[in-house]
């Protein structure tokens, strides 16, 4: 199967997205061959403005060049967005309600062997809770370039959370990637398996096991966190009666509470959270991180088996 | 200078703090201290320096204002109020549930308000963002931003100097607040920024001092800033907090406290036009 990085797609959306409007701009913080912001600094350096090892101010200044008219994409990793600049995003960026594109890279576990200091596992939790923050979460390299496209359209705050590593590509260009819209990509009775991000694949490879034991499980990718499609969510829980949520961040705040909120409110059913279970992350391999903290589709599969007990 | 002009800045900046007395009275919570001693600058920038236009708020060409210092927002509303942005009577809502008028400035809710500021830091952040913008699409206008002396104990206001002079952002000028006092007292004592000066240039920016109330200095000021070309630069003025109010000048306590009725009309008998 064909693989890509996020960040890598990005880097080429970004890119193309310089030649079709002007008024696009970027801004890191040293990270731009990281980040891959470096494919459109080659393209319009003009437009390109590395701000240095400085994250409050990067988002600063997006925020003031967002309020003279420009739409600035904002990149650098994950746990220096959200944490080292988590003021500037929630006081001038959220307050403001300023059309800045937060494009975080190497988010979650599959930093690597940076370790645990690196691994962003609380971003979801801490852009969703921002009124007026939309939070995208794309699945492959496909999902990445529409996002991007999607988020530059859209008028406002804009969250977009980058992996590090190589994933598979589910999507084709055949795929419409919608602001809110969550995507059923397989259809099943017994179990409705609920992913975002990476873990979306991971999800696909457990459907298959599930089918050799016979269980026909459903994979609902939710690329947009917020605002939630509630409306897909609630129509796996009648069809299915058994949620379990994949997310590569932390169990707490994330697409899983989320989901539980939904389900809390409209139709109580039982659920699971496949996600780092409250604990920070270590230097490992991305493929070793997964299997450690629980986050592969053997993981997701035994979840499965245990709800569809529980039914 | 003019004497007429003088005169009428010299008018404008009483009405302006009768006003922020008013206001703040009404409220009963506030920070009068640094609205006063910001009051004759930000008059100045409002009367004499500015290009705003009240009833085309958002012109392209228009000069922009970020108070960095957010919580001196009475100065601030007070000046556009009486700029035309709004009505004058509505500066007695402050705070208020239903008021456009927060405790800090929200660019959602308040017309000539470019840019929501209150945690400090962030709004001199913003500026540099506007002018980046401003130098890629070539405009003729000015980014003015006013921080306060306790505000240079942020550590991001330090990485918006470097920036700002990294990209020669000579369409940039700054406006140092310098009334020497904070929430807790001193700011030498509290976390001592100086040498204020010499932090300045060595950050690359054109260092201008001035005397925050003295119309003539603030536009000499003013001047300078805008010959200088390839770097920012920034009016360091020397302020008093509290400045025209007897009781509340070069007093700590006044920073955040509002006045009650017999001090309202105390103050109100002193700024007299």
């Amino acid at each position: 199967m064909e693989k890509m990085a996020t960040r890598d797609a990005y880097g080429i959306a970004l890119a193309e997205l310089g030649k079709n409007n002007d008024n696009v701009v970027v801004v890191d913080a040293d990270l731009s061959g990281s980040t891959k912001t470096s494919v459109f600094k080659k393209e319009f350096p003009e437009r390109f403005f590395n701000i240095g090892i400085a994250e409050q101010n990067l988002m600063g200044c997006a925020a003031g060049l967002a309020a003279a008219g420009k739409i600035p994409f904002a990149s650098t990793f994950a746990i220096f967005a959200c944490g080292r600049a988590y003021d500037q995003i929630r006081n001038t960026i959220g307050y403001g309600c300023l059309n800045v594109k937060i494009a975080a890279s190497h988010a979650g576990l599959t930093v690597g062997e940076d370790g645990g200091s690196h691994q962003m596992l609380e971003d979801i939790a801490l852009m969703r809770a921002i009124p007026g923050m939309t939070v995208i979460v794309p699945a492959d390299g496909e999902e990445t370039k529409q996002a991007i496209v999607a988020a530059s359209e859209y008028e406002g705050p804009v969250y977009i959370r980058l992996g590090r590593p190589k994933v598979p590509m589910i999507f084709d260009n055949s795929y419409k990637f919608e602001i809110g819209k969550a995507k059923l990509i397989e259809d099943g009775n017994d179990v409705s398996i609920i992913a975002t991000g990476i873990m979306v694949g991971e999800a696909l490879k457990a459907r298959e096991e599930l089918l050799k034991q016979g269980i026909k499980a459903s994979v609902l990718n939710i690329s947009t966190i917020k605002p939630l499609d509630k409306d897909a969510i609630i129509k796996e829980a009648q069809k299915s009666g058994a949620i379990i949520t994949c997310e590569e961040h932390n169990i707490n705040g994330g697409l899983g509470s989320a989901v539980a909120e939904v389900l809390v409110e409209n139709c109580p059913i039982h659920m699971e959270r496949v996600g780092v279970n409250d604990i920070f992350g270590r230097s490992g391999k991305p493929d070793e991180l997964l299997e450690v903290y629980g986050l592969t589709a053997k993981h997701i599969a035994e979840k499965a088996v245990n709800l569809i007990n529980k039914k | 200078m003019l004497t007429e002009s003088t005169n009428m800045l010299t008018k404008k900046a009483t009405e302006i703090r009768r006003n922020i007395i008013k206001m703040i009275g009404a409220a009963g919570s506030g920070h009068p201290g640094g609205s006063l001693s910001a009051t004759d600058i930000v008059t100045y920038l409002y009367f004499k320096e500015m290009k705003v236009d009240a009833n085309n708020p958002k012109w392209d060409e228009r000069d922009r204002f970020v108070l960095s210092k957010g919580h001196a927002a009475p100065v601030l509303y007070a000046a556009l109020a009486e700029k035309g942005f709004f009505p004058v009577k509505e500066l007695l809502t402050l705070r208020q549930i239903d008021s456009k008028l927060q405790g800090h400035p929200d660019m959602k809710k308040v017309s000539g308000v470019e840019m929501s500021t209150g945690s400090l830091g962030t709004g001199f952040s913003t500026s540099i963002g506007m002018a980046l913008a401003g130098k890629l699409d070539k405009r003729d206008s000015y980014i003015y931003v006013m921080l306060g002396d306790g505000e240079l104990q942020e550590g991001q206001v330090w990485e918006a100097a470097m920036a700002a002079s990294h990209y020669k952002l000579d369409n940039i000028i700054a406006i140092l607040d310098n009334n020497g006092l904070q929430i807790d007292g001193n700011i030498e004592e509290v976390m001592n920024p100086y040498p204020i000066i010499d932090k300045w240039s060595a950050f690359g920016w054109d260092v201008i001092e001035i005397d925050g109330h003295d119309f003539e200095s603030i536009e000499a000021g003013f001047k300078k800033a805008k010959e200088t070309k390839g770097k920012p630069s920034i009016l360091v003025a020397k302020t008093v907090k509290g400045k025209g109010v007897s009781f509340m000048e070069n007093k700590a306590n006044w920073h955040g406290s509002a006045p009650n009725k017999e001090e309202v009309d105390k103050a109100l008998q002193e700024l007299q036009a």
